[in-house]
């Protein structure tokens, strides 16, 4: 391959340990980084250095490494706040992943919102996380619970909305900004403004989109947004929400017990302020610190380098598998797609793909990608998904081709 | 023996190819299907009863990966002739000594899909005890 790539993949794979793991004397190709990323020893080093060097409990303590603990973890929030332009840190709040930050909406706000009369309307491609606890909140509240439909292509029918405005009932809309089983790039500014001249909130899930292009949630216009730290080159265990402020003043808190509390009586507990009345508990600190230290990484290489870099990778893959006429691509043209190719092999089952293709040394994922409702739409069981992030290669795309040809062989 | 003539041997392809015992028996005394949510495999498996229980005849069809449909196939060769309740509390062991491959704890679910969900159909039609795995219940979200 012959492309102007901005970011040096081989300077960077030297970041990456698991790299230096050879099986028949190549590194792995790990093409399953929507998933979760691999780990750079930045983001090693950084964690292992606060839990030797800096270690307490937060918040708490009186003595100075407590204070080093705080100012670790408090340092990560304003990373992940700048990372998302977050009007004030007070507004981001720290969670174990997209999944728990977006429970945490549909509990905290939606409980208190949602009613019979009104509706909720999430998209056919969503992601699990952010349409079961939609589905089981409309179902404890009343609430009708309606999608987006998507076209074959997969992506967001975006002329059904006013049909599904028509009896003024939409209070909330979720819907992601990249998916993860199609790499769509949902247009959610002009769903955001579309919400809100319903009178509805938008819940974004940007756990796809974060890792790959920068996210600035004033301009996207919406109001709660949701990422995790693992798929960005971070340990697992840690997420953020951010939420627009006086949303979350008025929300009754999710988790309660200590932390979350500015004063408890036995007739009467008054809840501590933003952020801290939604983070009861120990959090995950040196995760935090670690989430910190990934966004550094990321932002240092560059989000429209990594956005670029991905995009080449995208197209390479995918005029390669256009070469192979018992391949079938999934999902949107390149140009609206993020670094996600998820395709089907005529007449093997995406597990039997994945199986043999990790023979070969390549690690692709097989399965619904957590989007039922979206296999059913495109009429598939599941897809065999090959995802990129900065240490993928083109070479990579070329050994994950030979190994299909392996595929078609052995069981086509 | 290379690791896919391990996994993917000639009787595992037989039986995926050519799958023995399929289509769902029409009339049967016995259904029920089940998922795999791991990869989306989807079995279902009928039942038609002789005398005293016996398993007379079975079919069953499923779209999924070669392994889940390959040991389904297997395993309705294996009990035809045996009664509900001696299947009911077969042991895995017997369909994964047929089946004779290596599998992965992921690949292992591919392989013990069918005989779940025909444990299912069994209980449903003559009480026999559900396998473990599948007694729990999970409870469901409705909406309007
Ligand atoms: C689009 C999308 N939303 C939500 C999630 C859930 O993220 P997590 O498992 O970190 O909560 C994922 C990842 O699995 C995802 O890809």
């Amino acid at each position: 391959m012959n492309t102007a790539s901005p970011l040096d993949s081989a300077v960077l794979r030297a970041d990456f340990p698991y790299l230096e793991e050879l099986a028949g004397g190549r590194p792995l190709a790990y093409l399953d980084s929507a998933s979760s990323t691999q780990k750079p020893r930045q983001v090693l080093d950084r964690m292992r250095a606060f839990y030797e060097h800096e270690y307490a409990n937060v918040h708490r303590g009186v003595y100075r490494l407590a204070e080093r603990a705080t100012e670790g973890y408090e340092s990560a929030r304003h990373t992940v706040a700048t990372f998302v332009n977050a009007p004030s840190e007070r507004e981001v709040i720290f969670t174990r992943s997209t999944t728990e930050a977006i429970n945490l909406v549909a509990y905290a706000w939606g409980l208190q919102h949602l009613g019979p009369g009104d509706t909720v309307l999430i998209t056919e491609l969503e992601h699990h996380a952010n349409f079961v606890p939609w589905q089981f909140i409309a179902s404890r509240t009343g609430a009708a619970f309606r999608h987006i439909p998507i076209d074959d292509a997969g992506e967001l029918q975006l002329d059904a909305l006013d049909g599904l405005a028509r009896d003024n009932s939409i209070k909330v809309v979720g819907v992601g900004l990249v998916s993860n089983s199609l790499g769509t790039i949902n247009p959610v500014e002009q769903i955001a403004a579309w919400a809100h001249e319903q009178g509805a909130i938008i819940v974004v899930d940007a756990a796809q989109a974060a890792p790959h292009r920068s996210i600035d949630v004033q301009a996207l216009g919406c109001d709660f947004l949701a990422l995790s730290s693992h798929k960005l080159c971070g340990p697992t265990g840690i997420g953020a929400l951010w939420g627009r402020r006086e949303l979350l003043e008025e929300m009754a808190p999710f988790n309660l017990g200590g932390e979350m509390i500015r004063s408890v009586g036995l007739d009467k507990t008054t809840f501590n302020e933003l952020p801290y009345k939604f983070e009861a508990g120990t959090p995950a600190i040196a995760e935090a610190v670690g989430f910190g230290a990934a966004i550094d990484y990321i932002t240092g290489i560059g989000l429209s380098a990594i956005e670029e870099h991905e995009h080449e990778l995208t197209r390479y893959a995918m005029a390669r598998l256009d070469e192979l006429d018992w391949v079938r691509v999934f999902g949107p043209p390149l140009e609206r797609r993020a670094g996600i190719v998820s395709f089907e092999v005529a007449g093997v089952h995406p597990h039997d793909v994945a199986q043999i293709l990790d023979w070969e040394g390549v690690a692709v994922r097989a399965g619904h990608h957590c989007t039922q409702p979206l296999m059913t739409r495109l009429g598939v069981a599941a897809t065999t998904r090959a995802s990129f992030y900065v240490y993928s290669i083109a070479e990579e795309v070329d050994r994950l081709v030979a190994g299909l040809h392996k595929v078609k062989e052995s069981l086509g | 023996m290379s690791e896919f003539e391990q996994m993917y041997r000639e009787v595992i392809l037989d039986h995926y190819k050519m799958p023995r015992n399929h289509g769902i028996l029409d009339p049967n005394d016995a259904v029920a299907e089940g998922q795999n949510p791991l990869c989306g495999d989807e079995v279902t498996v009928s039942v038609r009863f002789g005398e005293g229980d016996i398993i007379e005849s079975v079919g069953f069809e499923g779209r999924g990966c070669a392994i889940s449909q390959a040991a389904t196939s297997m395993l309705t060769d294996l009990v035809k002739g045996r009664s509900a309740q001696e299947i009911a509390v077969m042991r895995k062991e017997e369909l994964l000594d047929e089946i004779g491959i290596p599998l992965s704890p992921v690949r292992l679910k591919c392989a013990l899909l069918g005989m779940g969900v025909l444990k299912v159909a069994l209980h449903r039609s003559r009480g026999t005890p559900l396998p473990e795995e599948w007694g729990t219940s999970s409870g469901e979200i409705s909406v309007n």
